[in-house]
């Protein structure tokens, strides 16, 4: 399966990627080949076969209904890069 | 031809948890401003999610509640998007293993009948934080103590043709998620949130292009924006126009949707199975166990209800629909020994008051104690209906249980005959007109009349008079003056 310069530009949009416009004909070919390949492996029977959710055998371990994590807002908000009355500050979204 | 309205629902309850889906964090309600969002809430580089128990089994409970067939193995997926309320870029969701399958709701409608709505599908997911787009000149302010709280998505199949049957199933759902004790109903705080898929079709023709009609937190707005969006559609379709697929908001203040964002470009979340969460894996045990124990659904309670308190089918719904209010109700209905008075306070001047001051009945500043006591006293004919609402008026503004404030406040019922003839007495000699009216007028007329003599008397007790006694006893006197 073939993608063309749109497919990698809606990609990366969508991943919010900034790509260099020469770079494109790379990614597109680049995952091309990664689709090929799965392409491949979808020509294998794998009707016998249980869905595979994660590649380790095991299963989600739970925990307890507990509070474990305090307020610790002071030390969390000293790495970003705006705060204000407790919040954290981004620029103005408007849906 | 006609119109036909084909609606779904996706209802989204926040699980009654003490802390996150997925972290230790608390999910109360209403702390400061990102004091409950830890490293994990906030996706700093290194965490890792950590399934919390209580999510999945308040998910398989309702899961067993419907009948729904439940996932022996279910997964989380993530889907990918970016907003500044959602720090790890994606949520943390459920799309090709929910937890809980197909399942079903029976609905009463009004004719009485009812009828059967399918559920899709319910699965676990995280909630998102609260952006604040106020406060702030060119900036949006961030909570994120909302982010990871654990969330059910209960999908509907698109079964419901009205609004009414949408409200109806709706009010079904909250009832059950509240009586599970899985989620706390409190729309006002977003606790149970409703996202409506509505569209229109010429009868037996084909689904029409759908719109969905994002977080409405009232029953009352589901019922209108619901309304309003089918004749939206209707008026465009009518109009030789078509209906985009839209996610649109609901405005409560102008009463109407308006689309937020075209679905059919949005809608790329790239979902794939998280690497960072194992798939859960539960067995039979499990969830016979729970189902073991589930509480009484409401179905039951509203049998139960009528059987046991001869209530009225409507009382026995209102009363069966949330449990705080039916275990309110059946303190109130066991202390006064008098269920139907107990469900007609109840439904009468205690919802009047809850509404007027927009208050849950957990709050309610009137226990059920106090109001089981005051009832008490209206059957034992200390106080009459209407002064019983004074002391209820006095319990809600000041507290205190009725035969303090009867005490307190001098309204105990007079029902020494003595004493209401001396009021009986005063009141025809002071009253002559109205007095020759009576008895002027045709004997069928003056069974209305006599309102007037009895509104003065009470006027003169303060209300206390027994109104039983001083209806017959002015009738007695009055009549005696005809002859």
């Amino acid at each position: 399966m073939a993608l063309n310069r749109t497919d990698v530009e809606k990609i990366a949009h969508l991943a919010r990627l900034q790509i260099d416009d020469n770079d494109v004909p790379e990614y597109a070919q680049n995952l091309s080949n990664i689709l090929d390949l799965i392409g491949q492996m979808q020509n294998i029977d794998t009707s016998d076969i249980e869905p595979l959710a994660h590649p380790f055998d095991a299963v989600q371990r739970l925990r307890a209904d507990k509070i474990t994590e305090l307020n610790q807002r002071e030390h969390l908000q000293s790495v970003a890069p705006a705060v204000a009355n407790g919040l954290f500050l981004v620029p103005k979204v408007i849906e | 031809m006609e119109w036909e309205t084909v609606i779904g629902l996706e209802i989204h309850a926040q699980l009654a948890t003490t802390t996150k889906i997925f972290s230790g964090a608390s999910t109360a309600f209403g702390a400061e401003p990102n004091t409950q969002a830890c490293a994990v809430d906030l996706a700093l580089p290194g965490t890792l999610p950590v399934f919390n128990e209580n999510a999945l089994r308040m998910a398989v409970m309702f899961g067993t509640a419907i009948d729904a067939e439940i996932s022996k193995v279910s997964v989380f997926d993530r889907k990918n998007y970016f907003y500044p309320d959602l720090p790890k870029g994606y949520q943390t969701s459920q799309l090709f293993y929910p937890i809980v399958g197909k399942g079903f709701i029976d609905i009463e409608l009004e004719d009485g009948t009812t009828k059967r709505i399918g559920v899709t599908r319910a699965h676990l997911e995280e909630d998102a934080g609260k952006s604040l787009h106020e406060e702030f000149a060119n900036m949006t302010g961030i909570d994120l103590n909302r982010a990871g709280t654990p969330l059910l998505e209960i999908v509907s199949e698109p079964d419901m043709s009205s609004a009414e049957e949408a409200v109806a199933y709706a009010r079904k759902i909250h009832a059950l998620v509240t009586s599970l004790g899985i989620c706390d109903g409190n729309m006002a705080e977003g606790s149970f949130r409703c996202d409506c898929n509505v569209s229109v079709r010429y009868k037996g023709e084909a689904l029409g292009n759908r719109t969905e009609t994002k977080n409405i937190n009232s029953f009352r707005f589901i019922e209108k924006a619901i309304k309003g969006e089918v004749e939206r559609q209707i008026d465009i379709l009518e109009d030789g126009g078509r209906i985009p697929q839209e996610t649109r908001l609901y405005d409560a203040d102008k009463d109407e949707t308006r689309s937020m964002r075209s679905k059919e470009e949005a809608n790329d979340y790239r979902y794939f199975p998280c690497p960072d969460l194992l798939p859960i894996v539960i067995d039979d045990d499990y969830i016979d166990a729970i189902r073991n124990a589930l509480p009484e659904l409401p179905d039951i309670r509203r049998i139960r209800f009528v059987d046991t308190y001869q209530l009225s089918d409507y009382d026995a719904g209102v009363l069966s629909a949330y449990k705080p209010l039916s275990d309110y109700f059946e303190t109130v209905a066991t202390l006064s020994g008098d269920a139907k008075l107990a469900a007609n306070w109840i439904m009468g001047e205690l919802s009047k008051h809850l509404n007027q001051h927009d208050t849950d009945i957990k709050n309610s500043p009137v226990s059920a104690d106090q109001l089981g006591g005051l009832i008490q006293r209206i059957k034992d004919n200390t106080v009459s209906g209407n002064i019983a609402k004074k002391v209820f008026e006095a319990m809600w503004n000041e507290g205190g249980s009725a035969d303090d404030i009867i005490e307190a406040k001098g309204l105990k019922q007079v029902t020494d005959s003595g004493a209401i003839e001396k009021i009986v007495d005063e009141v025809i000699s002071s009253n002559q007109k109205q007095v020759d009216q009576y008895v002027a007028a045709e004997p069928d007329k003056r069974g209305k009349m006599i309102g007037f003599f009895m509104g003065q008397v009470m006027k003169v007790s303060g209300g206390k008079a027994n109104p039983g006694q001083v209806q017959g006893m002015m009738k007695q006197k009055l009549d005696a003056l005809c002859s």
